[in-house]
């Protein structure tokens, strides 16, 4: 073998086969702990030798050797059965972790229970998780259904049979009352404060005019006047869908025997996935991705959707992508086809392709010191001067941010465009030239199109890199949670490159670091991961598929 | 114009001749041994040495109105220098071929009309030369306009990455013209005048780089004279052809002759024979013997000339 240079071959493929299974076991990995998050699992009910019963679905299974003090708390009888088991040794026990939710009445989303202990199991029908608006996850059997305070139904299935026909009534009006709360109390509030500003600024400016002084007080009180009379009957609305609604609850026991009254409200979605057929888990499973997809977070990002990050992500990428192919392309047009090639531009190319090995952070520290508080702080005093000292542009903003990516990936944008320029053959500028063409003319008629496809590959990478950066967003702009998208088609105009955003990247760390019950966002962890790489794949592919048309231009016969 | 009749008639020659002792042998390529001459014929030698020495160039050539006119051509590439005192007139509907070895400088002349060495920045180049009495070096002078006035054809076919159509009409695009109708007309008459229209008429919108390699050159003279070029410089056009390819474009060259002036670089004395009016032979930049085709190849004044075109040298 070694007289045939077998070993390398094996040396080789070895390696390559050790970064493959790494990449597709980390891609299982997402896939499969992503992709399973929202599907309803059945909920256990398990009675202890100690006398608790507890309540939640299993998440996970292991074995652990507990310790004495451990044991010391179980009673007689399994210390018995353990003893005789085995000798003085610890014995390897199993146990499960359950998730019980109900975290504001327990203090706790999760609980170990160890398998000796367990007495009795069941999976009873009536177990409902039910997810809620303001709060967390909550695990009970519905014990009662109640409007105005009057208890009407006390058994399960009736109570079901109710809670489902009210139920998308209930949502609607709270989903009007928020609507009318952000947009038209938005407007109102943006309308008065722009007044107030107006105010102030006349005010400090002449304040040696008493007459415009007056009169600019005149109109920010009439425009007060009529802030209050829109906003009057506005609030008078929301608080009657509120009121409607809150005659509305639904009490559940919990595994601890106690009785939580919920009003309707407050119930996202309810699930009794141990009575759901595969079709109706399927259902659940697809409602809770288009929840994920297309809502809002709630409860401090780790429940419900990231729609604002999803969008937020997409829009950065976009504009990112739009700053630095021209100027990238521009520049290596210059430095390959205008600059006398010499040490000089050799220093440059070196010095591009260092600039591609500093750490992104950098990046983000350059972009916050020169982006927001330089050209930002400028566009501030030159266009916004009215509302300061709140910055406009002068602060984290997603056009900052995609600025900053832009810069990140110049370098790649740069090489890959001077590569593909060194592809296109010389003969067929010399052709161009010799019928009487310009330099622009041969580059924007035959070269650019000639190295369009490099010019792609570059973008691709450039996406690649821009999408999936976290570090520096954290400076430029990306936040915990952004009340309004940067693109909002309601309100003039439209487009707000000054405004946070949020980013999957950011949610991810966010989520899965920073919120106070990381175990239970470790779900939301996966299933976020899933969708960046899937929205990085997908940016690609998009690329790719512009590139392979392109190619196909210029396949020659041969 | 421009007859050169002072110089008539040309003295015969030889390679003692040659030898002036005043003649700096520092001047030039002496001494790189990958162009120095065989033994065969004392003049070649005294070429390799750097000796200058005076084109026997027939008088019938310069009978003929000329359409390129160059005098006294000298060209360098950084330090070595790869041109030598050139003068050669184009006579204007005729076909003239380019002989010579390897690396004598047929190439570097025929660049040399369009200014295509401009894009070189090591290239200086002193002496002049005209196109129809209008000088192409010269501190007023338009290139782009200039390369206009003068088509032509490279070793390798070079079409553009664009429709069979687009290439033929480029230089018509970049004029700015836009008027479909004569967009139409000047394609269908140049390929046409490249013998290319019935091969392509049915799908001019396609890619040019899906033709053969005949075809592709024959669109890149169609493309040269779709801009009613003064002359039509073809370098080495046939080199990456097959025969039947390279059979075609003989053939066209032949019907061009007459509407176009041609300057044909060649490394294949045949096809210099077959179509060229007028041949000229240079070697290690300089222009050697400048006459008839016929004269060149049947009854060369110089012995060396002789040596080339039968093939004993070079």
């Amino acid at each position: 073998m070694v007289a045939q240079g077998e070993p390398m071959v094996w040396l080789t493929g070895g390696s390559l086969v050790l970064g493959l299974v790494m990449i597709v076991g980390l891609l299982g990995l997402i896939f499969w702990q992503g992709g399973r998050t929202f599907w309803p699992k059945p909920i256990t009910q398990l009675e202890l030798a100690t006398g608790d019963t507890v309540f939640g679905q299993v998440t996970q299974t292991d074995t652990y050797r507990p310790s004495a003090e451990t044991m010391a708390a179980w009673p007689q009888d399994v210390r018995d059965r353990l003893a005789s088991t085995a000798d003085d040794r610890p014995v390897e026990i199993g146990r499960r972790l359950l998730r019980t939710g109900n975290f504001e009445e327990s203090g706790t989303n999760f609980d170990w229970v160890d398998t000796t202990l367990v007495t009795n199991e069941s999976q009873p029908a009536w177990a409902v998780v039910v997810e809620r608006q303001s709060t967390g996850r909550l695990y009970g059997v519905p014990v009662h259904y109640t409007v105005d305070g009057v208890v009407l139904e006390s058994e399960p299935a009736r109570i079901w049979e109710r809670f489902s026909k009210v139920h998308a009534d209930v949502r609607a009006r709270f989903h009007t009352a928020r609507s009318i709360e952000k947009e038209d109390l938005g407007r109102i509030n943006r309308m008065q404060e722009s007044a107030r500003l107006d105010l102030r600024w006349i005010e400090g400016r002449d304040s040696a005019d008493p007459a415009a002084v007056a009169k600019a007080r005149e109109d920010y009180a009439r425009v007060v006047a009529e802030a209050k009379a829109e906003y009057d009957p506005l609030a008078a609305r929301i608080d009657e869908l509120r009121r409607v609604n809150s005659r509305y609850t639904m009490g559940f026991r919990l595994s601890d025997g106690s009785v939580v009254d919920l009003p309707i409200d407050d119930i996202v979605r309810a699930v009794q996935p141990n009575q759901l057929s595969f079709g109706e888990k399927l259902g659940v499973y697809a409602s809770r991705w288009s929840e994920f997809l297309f809502d809002e977070p709630r409860k401090a990002n780790s429940q419900g959707g990231v729609w604002p990050a999803l969008f937020g992500t997409v829009v950065m990428t976009l504009i990112m992508t739009l700053l630095v192919v021209p100027f990238g392309v521009l520049a290596a047009l210059y430095l390959h086809e205008y600059a006398k090639q010499g040490p000089l531009t050799s220093l440059v190319r070196i010095a591009v392709n260092n600039l591609a090995g500093v750490p992104s952070i950098v990046f983000g520290v350059f972009g916050l010191g020169f982006f927001c508080y330089i050209v930002g702080a400028g566009v501030d005093d030159l266009l916004f001067s009215k509302s300061l000292p709140q910055p406009t542009y002068g602060k984290g903003g997603i056009l900052w941010a995609s600025l900053t990516l832009a810069l990140l990936t110049l370098p790649v944008v740069i090489v890959a465009t001077e590569e593909a320029l060194s592809a296109v053959p010389n003969s067929m500028r010399e052709g161009s030239y010799a019928c009487g063409a310009t330099k622009w003319q041969t580059i924007w008629r035959i070269v650019l199109p000639r190295a369009q496809p490099g010019i792609m590959t570059g973008t691709i990478l450039a996406i690649a890199r821009g999408a999936g950066e976290v570090a520096p967003l954290m400076l430029v702009g990306a936040v915990k949670v952004a009340p309004d998208l940067p693109v909002d088609l309601g309100t003039f105009p439209y487009v707000f490159p000054d405004r946070s955003f949020m980013h999957l990247g950011f949610h991810i760390y966010d989520v899965g670091f920073q919120s106070q019950d990381s175990e239970a966002a470790k779900p939301m962890v996966y299933t976020t991961t899933l969708l960046l790489i899937g929205i990085v794949v997908s940016l690609n592919l998009m690329a790719i598929w512009i590139r392979a048309r392109l190619r196909r231009r210029f396949r020659a016969a041969h | 114009m421009n007859l050169q009749d002072t110089q008539e008639p040309t003295p015969p020659f030889s390679a003692a001749d040659s030898q002036e002792p005043g003649a700096s042998p520092s001047r030039g390529v002496t001494g790189d041994d990958r162009y120095s001459a065989p033994k065969i014929g004392g003049l070649f030698e005294s070429i390799s040495r750097g000796e200058p020495f005076p084109t026997v160039t027939h008088s019938e050539v310069e009978r003929d109105l000329s359409v390129l006119d160059v005098k006294k051509f000298n060209l360098w590439y950084g330090d070595s220098q790869a041109l030598h005192d050139v003068s050669l007139t184009v006579p204007r509907g005729k076909v003239t071929a380019l002989i010579g070895p390897s690396g004598c400088g047929k190439s570097t002349l025929l660049r040399s009309v369009n200014r295509m060495n401009d894009l070189i920045d090591s290239v200086r180049i002193q002496g002049e030369m005209q196109l129809n009495g209008d000088p192409i070096y010269g501190p007023t002078v338009d290139v782009i306009e200039l390369r206009k006035r003068i088509g032509m054809v490279f070793q390798k076919p070079n079409p553009f990455p664009m429709s069979i159509f687009e290439n033929v009409i480029y230089s018509l695009r970049i004029d700015g013209v836009r008027d479909k109708h004569e967009l139409a007309a000047v394609c269908e008459k140049s390929l046409r005048g490249a013998g290319l229209w019935d091969e392509v008429k049915d799908r001019l919108k396609d890619s040019a780089l899906r033709l053969s390699g005949g075809q592709q050159q024959r669109l890149c003279i169609a493309r040269a004279i779709a801009a009613e070029p003064e002359v039509l410089l073809l370098d080495e056009p046939c080199s990456a052809l097959d025969p039947i390819a390279t059979g075609k474009i003989e053939d066209l060259i032949d019907e061009l002759r007459g509407h176009y002036s041609i300057l044909i670089v060649t490394h294949n004395m045949q096809q210099a024979s077959r179509v060229s009016d007028n041949t000229a032979l240079m070697y290690l930049g300089r222009l050697v013997e400048y006459g008839t085709t016929q004269k060149i190849f049947m009854a060369p004044r110089l012995k060396e000339t002789e040596d080339y075109v039968t093939g004993r040298f070079g």
